[in-house]
């Protein structure tokens, strides 16, 4: 798999705010690559780098092995879904995606206008105007109106922000599978941890303008390279350094069976949450343990139960 | 990007340098010069325009025109008030009588001040009503005096002490009054002690943006104080006209741009509250 | 005192209205004179038999869509480059030409011309009245324009340029078409202020270019004469009804 985009120590500086601190990532041909982090990690600041809104205090953007460096945002073969989709206002759904046509030849773009059109389902509203759109259509003509420009690299800002929460996990759907038909780069930009790992190929997890780690969902769920990795994808008990996540935390009776992998706790309190119980515990020597929990009964306050894990499910933080 | 910026940029600077830097700076020199014998300036350099300011008559001009425009501003802002309040209480018709408040005031202001012309002098419509009327024998002296002045400056700023009222009036939390009900005010003990203290940003706003076009002003005066009330405007005006002193005419206008800009500068400094 | 409040608001309404309205309503009186005689359009004609009048009318339109031309090109494109990025170095000048008192614009201009003229061997006319009204209607197109440029979204410009069009076209292609309405209110707004002005005008202008404002004001300074309110009456109308053409725009 050869690589479409590759950043090169970037690093961006806004007065003396450090907004990206030497970023290196390479992103694949075909990946569905997800940058993912909290507000003012960077995240925004790389995308906007990538497609020219800013220019980089430091190293170097390269698409297709070709260095970006100087060259403004319309010279650059990569399209951008906006946080707000910017579609524009005063012309209709049709002229928003045939909007690059004219400064992107090449190609046959009236086909392409029609495939896209096609495929994102926009046939009966390309008379309309943005304004009469409901939110996933909007989003649906912003897909188009970068698809048709036939961009290297796709960046999606935050795609699902803007949406009614109930449509998210279908509209995550259809983006995975949209980009698999399409077979273009996408560079996913999000802050929840739960959509980058249900649609990527890959992510880059990024804090405080530097990067965190990069791998598989898999891989960073369950092999997180930081304190930061582990705690930003899900909750997880810090219990002597070792790391365990709450679903994979038991509760057993007090036995007083002894063990590496289990501990006398005090239950402080229970919580139903419908599809498990979420329980809070204190062990002996002081320290909080959250475990999830299939079973729905039998756990009180100020019991006294075991704590226990496998261990296969600890996390391990590299020295 | 920068260069489009800049592009842009370009001509609005060169007419702020053209049309609004050099002419000051011209007065600015001129100011420094001796008269010429028909207008105009001449040399040596001197600072006799400057100096001229502290005359008694001249000191005296200069306290008139705070005086009027102190009296019209606090004239405005009495009245602008009440129109404030009622319009940001009128619920779906605000921005109806908002308009009409500010409809007159973009109409013409020329015309305007003619309005009271023809309604005060002595052939006007009120003296022909009120000697109709069998009330008076004599046309009363309406126009022509200080009174007539300021009602002209009053009815001309009124709607610019009105706008930013309004605004800060509108942005109060209605559940602010509420709660001073509640706590055992009368409505008017509410609007003294809850109200008006609130919108004080949009009073000061307000009085300065009608005080700074009132300390300047020189139709209003010309029109309807006629020849008799002398005030910095005509001042200056006469100073390139009639009375052919450019020099003195030059240093005059710097002094009331001086005032202007002072002002500006004090109120600009509030945060947050600069004039639009 | 709720009643009270509004028969104040009331009748300070009419204190704002009921000069103009006066002043329309005897210019379709047959007197001389301010006693209602009956209906008449005479003075209208009188007004329009005027030549002095008719050509200070079409000097004031030529001089209005003159400044109004340039200005409001000149004050958009100041406007778009404050909104890239603001700079004091021109909100502070625009502001302070707000501020100037009218008179001293007047004067430093009427300074400004007669020493250049000196070495430009040109003299007052209606360049120099269209020169004055560009220069204290340019900060009013700032004003309506920048207010319009803060409501517009500005990665729609970003997604032009990202799908290929320059600065120069996104700016004609996505700013420009939705900034229109704020262009035109600012143009309107600059056509009323520059058609209106007597002070700044009646001292640049040059023996050929009378203004409709100065001949207005002349003739009310002269004494009573109905045309004037014809004149006047006209003038409100046309004038009101640009600015609530404008308003109406800078409110969509």
């Amino acid at each position: 798999m050869g690589t479409v985009l590759e950043l090169r120590g970037l690093s961006k500086r806004f007065q003396e705010q450090v907004a990206l601190d030497d970023l290196n990532l390479c992103i694949g041909e075909g990946e569905l690559f997800s940058l993912l982090g909290p507000s003012g990690c960077g995240k925004t600041t790389t995308l906007r780098l990538v497609a020219g809104f800013e220019e980089p205090t430091a190293g170097e953007v390269r698409l297709r092995g070709e260095s970006l460096a100087g060259k403004r945002p319309f010279e650059r073969n990569v399209s951008t879904v906006f946080q707000s989709y910017a579609l524009f206002p005063h012309l209709t759904v049709r002229e928003n995606i045939e909007f690059g046509l004219r400064y992107k030849r090449g190609g046959d773009g009236r086909r392409r206008v029609k495939e896209c059109v096609e495929m994102l389902e926009l046939g009966d509203k390309q008379g309309r105007k943005p304004e009469q759109l409901s939110g996933g259509e909007k989003q649906r003509v912003a897909l188009a109106r970068s698809l048709v420009v036939q961009p290297d690299v796709l960046l999606l800002d935050e795609p699902l922000s803007a949406l009614d929460p109930n449509l998210r996990s279908q509209v995550r759907a259809e983006l995975r599978s949209l980009q698999r038909r399409v077979g273009i780069t996408f560079v996913f930009i999000t802050h929840d941890q739960e959509e980058a790992l249900s649609v990527s190929d890959r992510i880059a997890l990024l804090n405080r303008g530097r990067l965190e780690q990069v791998g598989s969902p898999r891989d960073l769920y369950l092999r997180p390279a930081s304190r930061f990795a582990a705690g930003f994808l899900g909750p997880v008990n810090w219990i002597d350094g070792i790391g365990v996540r709450p679903e994979k935390t038991r509760i057993e009776a007090a036995a007083g069976g002894a063990g590496a992998r289990r501990m006398a706790a005090t239950v402080e309190s229970s919580t139903f949450l419908g599809n498990c119980l979420h329980v809070e515990t204190r062990t002996e020597s002081g320290q909080r343990v959250v475990a999830e929990v299939a079973r729905l009964d039998g756990v009180q306050s100020g019991q006294r139960v075991e704590v226990a894990w496998a261990a296969e499910d600890e996390i391990r933080l590299p020295e | 990007m920068r260069g489009l910026r800049e592009l842009c940029l370009a001509p609005a600077a060169a007419v702020l340098a053209a049309l609004f830097a050099a002419p000051m700076g011209i007065l600015a020199a001129y100011s420094l010069m001796t008269r010429g014998a028909y207008g105009g300036v001449a040399t040596p350099f001197t600072l006799e325009g400057w100096r001229r300011m502290a005359d008694a008559l001249y000191v005296a001009v200069l306290i008139k025109s705070f005086v009027v425009a102190g009296i019209s501003t606090a004239l405005c802002v009495l009245l602008g008030f009440p129109l404030a309040l009622f319009i940001a209480r009128a619920g779906a018709r605000k921005n109806l009588y908002l308009a009409l408040v500010m409809l007159p005031f973009w109409t013409s202001f020329l015309i305007r001040t003619y309005a009271w012309m023809f309604l005060l002098r002595d052939t006007g419509l009120v003296n022909t009503v009120l000697l109709g009327l069998g009330l008076i024998h004599e046309p009363l002296p309406l126009l022509y005096n200080w009174g007539a002045v300021i009602l002209g400056l009053v009815y001309g700023y009124l709607p610019f002490v009105v706008l930013p009222l309004y605004a800060s009036l509108e942005r109060q939390d209605p559940a602010l009054e509420e709660t001073a009900a509640d706590l055992g005010a009368r409505p008017v003990e509410t609007l003294f002690r809850v109200t008006i203290p609130l919108c004080a940003p949009g009073l000061r706003a307000g009085a300065m943006l009608v005080f700074i076009p009132c300390l300047g002003a020189y139709l209003t005066p010309d029109l309807l104080g006629g020849g008799k009330t002398i005030l910095m405007g005509t001042l200056i005006q006469n100073q390139f006209s009639s009375a052919r002193d450019w020099p003195f005419g030059s240093a005059l206008s710097l002094g009331l741009m001086a005032l202007v800009t002072a002002l500006l500068w004090m109120q600009a400094r509030r945060k947050g509250e600069t004039l639009p | 005192m709720n009643r009270l409040l509004t028969l104040t608001a009331v009748s300070l309404y009419a204190f704002l209205h009921l000069p103009l309205l006066v002043l329309c309503a005897f210019s379709l009186n047959r007197s001389r004179f301010t006693v209602w005689e009956g209906f008449s359009l005479d003075w209208y004609r009188a007004a329009l038999g005027d030549g002095q009048l008719m050509e200070a009318a079409l000097n004031s339109v030529v001089v209005a869509v003159g400044a109004t031309l340039i200005s409001t090109a000149i004050g958009t494109l100041c406007a778009y480059g404050l909104w890239k990025r603001e700079s004091r170095a021109f909100t502070l000048p625009l502001s302070l030409t707000l501020a100037t008192p009218e008179i001293v614009t007047g004067v430093s201009l009427l300074a400004f011309f007669q020493w250049a003229f000196r070495y430009l061997h040109m003299q007052l006319g209606m360049h120099t009245v269209v020169l004055a009204h560009v220069s204290f209607s340019i900060a009013f197109v700032v004003m309506v324009v920048l207010a319009r440029l803060r409501t517009f979204d500005r990665s729609l410009e970003e997604a032009a340029l990202d799908l290929g069009a320059t600065e120069w076209q996104a700016f004609g292609r996505v700013t420009l078409p939705n900034l229109m309405p704020g262009v035109i209110a600012a143009a309107l707004l600059a056509f009323t202020i520059s058609f209106d002005d007597y002070v700044i005008t009646s001292m640049v202008a040059g023996v050929d270019s009378e203004t409709l404002p100065m001949a207005l004001y002349a003739m009310a300074r002269r004494g009573a004469n109905p045309a004037v309110n014809a004149v006047s009456t006209v003038m409100v109308v046309g004038l009101g009804a640009l600015i609530l053409v404008s308003e109406r725009l800078r409110k969509r």
